[in-house]
């Protein structure tokens, strides 16, 4: 083996590199287009794409019947109320691709080849947040877009487009609030190990344990600010709830009361402190 | 040019480990071999040639660059072969070769051309389609030392390429370290506890332990003086010791044996052995042994060992 491969390397050469060498940005667009690649299993076997495809195809699936139902009678729900009701399918493929974008990396060590190359640590990070988020803004805007396209066709005036275009353009400021704000959780709890299976448990975990918690706060609660500021306890409420003070969206909280603000800072400093702690601990990592 | 230079380099860790103390080394161009037992602060040392760790004092320079403030511009030049795993065994080796070397700074099509090309030339051209899990330790090393290449360093950083490997692989990987060196043009410091292993293939040599600096130099005026001459007579050695001093032979006396180190202009062996040959039958002893002893180098670096105290080796 030894002899062949050194007449391999004898025989061919080697030739210097003499282009160009692209900067910062260049190596951040790399890391954000493979990460988000690897979220739908791109690049993979075929084993990477059957739980994120899955995942990605039953809300397709949804959203076709939707659009169906549309084309027969009024009203079949609203932007953001598909989101919530395709939030377990979210949660399920951030479980899977938040793992695959970050504790693989971790596991393998791959990261001591990155940060030995003029990669930044933070670059890295932001990279890793940006493909998850765009991942799951994608797996549920996506189908949107085919709710969208069929309630254009059946469209009577162009006020009534106007108001199905500003519908899905709020469906999509909701869905990207929702990929924020999860993603950033989804994220932090998968950097914390490099076992996916337990980074899923972990993310699963935090969505799944929180959410009566939540609810038994709103049970203890009367109309009070118990009540109103429930949703805080899980993250798709604390969405909810943003989605409620931005687009007047009406989430399991049925009434936030004047507390809109209160959800909309709780939601930034969630991903504010998420991303602090994330790039903390990748400042230690692998050096 | 120099490649890298370290003042007093020192690293202390907050356990009050010291894995550099005072750390003052020049690397040429070549293949320089880093030799130290486990733990002698190799890995420390690299580490902080590339700007991964900040040292507690000292300065350090790679390329003429500052590692501690300019660690992106040292890292775009350097390819760097980590110790350990790190391989990531869902990927392809093209993918992955690919991929870091656009995180290197490449385009996309230049990173995939040179992707290709830094497996061939590491001969893992057929299986770079296939995942790295598969792959036996000698291919992931391999490709450890692809990636290292894929951008086109100035420097190679490679710390214990052989690890893992049976002899051949060993081998292999020293012959394709060579051919980097010497071929491609490629300056290199290969981190090895094995001094055997690499000084074959090595232009210079430092030898670190516990953080310290035991020896550096070319490895040409380090492999001077390593050859001995071994003589044991049946007796009269201290006849023969007295006469053999008088020819301007440097002789010392390790029990029954005399060892004659030829050295400077004696350098030349067969001319020592002669003279020896010739003071023995001139007393008309009773020789008993005449040996040739290469002295491993690994000796040179025994600190405090005369010539008498080195164990003799056969040849």
């Amino acid at each position: 083996m030894s002899e062949a491969t050194s007449g391999v390397i004898h025989d061919i050469g080697y030739r210097r590199y003499v282009g160009v060498r692209l900067g910062r940005g260049h190596l951040w667009r790399s890391m954000y287009v493979h990460s988000l690649r690897t979220a739908f299993g791109f690049g993979r076997g075929v084993k990477a794409k059957i739980f994120p495809w899955a995942c990605t195809g039953v809300v397709i699936a949804v959203a076709v019947v939707i659009t169906a139902i549309n084309s027969r009678q009024e009203g079949a729900g609203t932007y953001p109320e598909f989101v919530d009701s395709m939030g377990i399918l979210a949660m399920l493929f951030l479980a899977a691709a938040a793992p695959e974008l970050v504790s693989r990396d971790l596991r393998s060590r791959v990261l001591s080849l990155y940060f030995a190359r003029p990669v930044r640590r933070p670059d890295y990070v932001l990279a890793k947040f940006a493909a998850l988020i765009s991942a799951v803004f994608l797996m549920l805007a996506g189908p949107q877009l085919i709710i969208f396209t069929g309630a254009a066709f059946a469209v009577d005036s162009v006020s009534e487009f106007r108001r199905d275009l500003t519908d899905v353009l709020g469906g999509w400021v909701y869905t990207g609030i929702f990929a924020v704000v999860t993603g950033a959780l989804a994220l932090l709890v998968a950097s914390l190990t490099g076992r996916r299976a337990f980074a899923a448990a972990g993310i699963v975990g935090v969505f799944l344990v929180t959410v009566p918690v939540a609810a038994v706060l709103n049970e203890l609660g009367h109309d009070d600010a118990l009540d109103k500021l429930s949703g805080l306890a899980t993250p798709s409420w604390l969405v909810m709830g943003i989605g409620d003070w931005l687009l007047g969206h009406q989430g399991v909280v049925e009434d936030i009361g004047g507390f809109g603000a209160v959800y909309g800072a709780a939601g930034a400093l969630l991903v504010a402190a998420c991303l602090t702690i994330l790039l903390a601990r990748y400042r230690r990592v692998e050096r | 040019m120099t490649l890298i230079t370290t003042t007093a380099l020192t690293k202390r860790y907050p356990a009050g480990v010291t894995a550099l103390d005072e750390l003052t080394v020049e690397v040429e161009p070549g293949i320089v071999a880093l030799v130290g037992a486990n733990g002698a602060g190799k890995s420390t040392f690299i580490k902080i040639l590339l700007g991964l760790l900040p040292a507690t004092s000292g300065a350090a320079s790679v390329l003429g660059l500052d590692p501690a403030t300019e660690g992106p511009q040292v890292r775009a030049r350097v390819g760097y072969m980590p110790e350990h795993d790190c391989l990531p065994p869902e990927q392809t080796a093209a993918e992955l070769v690919t991929h870091l070397g656009r995180l290197s700074g490449l385009p996309r099509v230049a990173a995939r051309e040179r992707g290709s090309e830094a497996l061939r030339h590491v001969g893992m051209y057929e299986e770079r389609y296939r995942q790295i899990g598969g792959y036996s330790t000698g291919m992931k090393q391999r490709v450890k030392l692809a990636q290292a290449l894929v951008h086109d360093p100035d420097l190679l950083l490679l710390d214990e390429p052989t690890n893992g490997l049976d002899p051949a692989g060993r081998e292999a990987m020293l012959e394709l370290i060579h051919r980097i060196g010497t071929e491609f043009g490629i300056s290199i410091v290969v981190c090895s506890h094995l001094l055997g292993e690499v000084e074959r293939i090595c232009t210079g040599l430092i030898a670190i332990d516990g953080g310290r600096l035991l020896r550096s130099g070319s490895m040409a005026a380090l492999t001077v003086d390593r050859d001995v001459l071994l003589v044991e007579v049946d007796e009269g050695t201290d006849e023969l010791a007295a006469a053999l001093a008088a020819r301007g032979l440097r002789v010392s006396r390790d029990g029954r044996m005399l060892l004659i180190a030829s050295e400077g202009e004696t350098a030349d062996e067969d001319g020592t052995a002669d003279l020896i040959v010739a003071t023995v039958a001139d007393l008309e002893l009773p020789l008993h042994r005449l040996d040739r002893q290469r002295r491993r180098l690994a000796e040179l670096f025994t600190t405090g060992a005369t010539d008498a105290e080195r164990a003799p080796a056969n040849v």
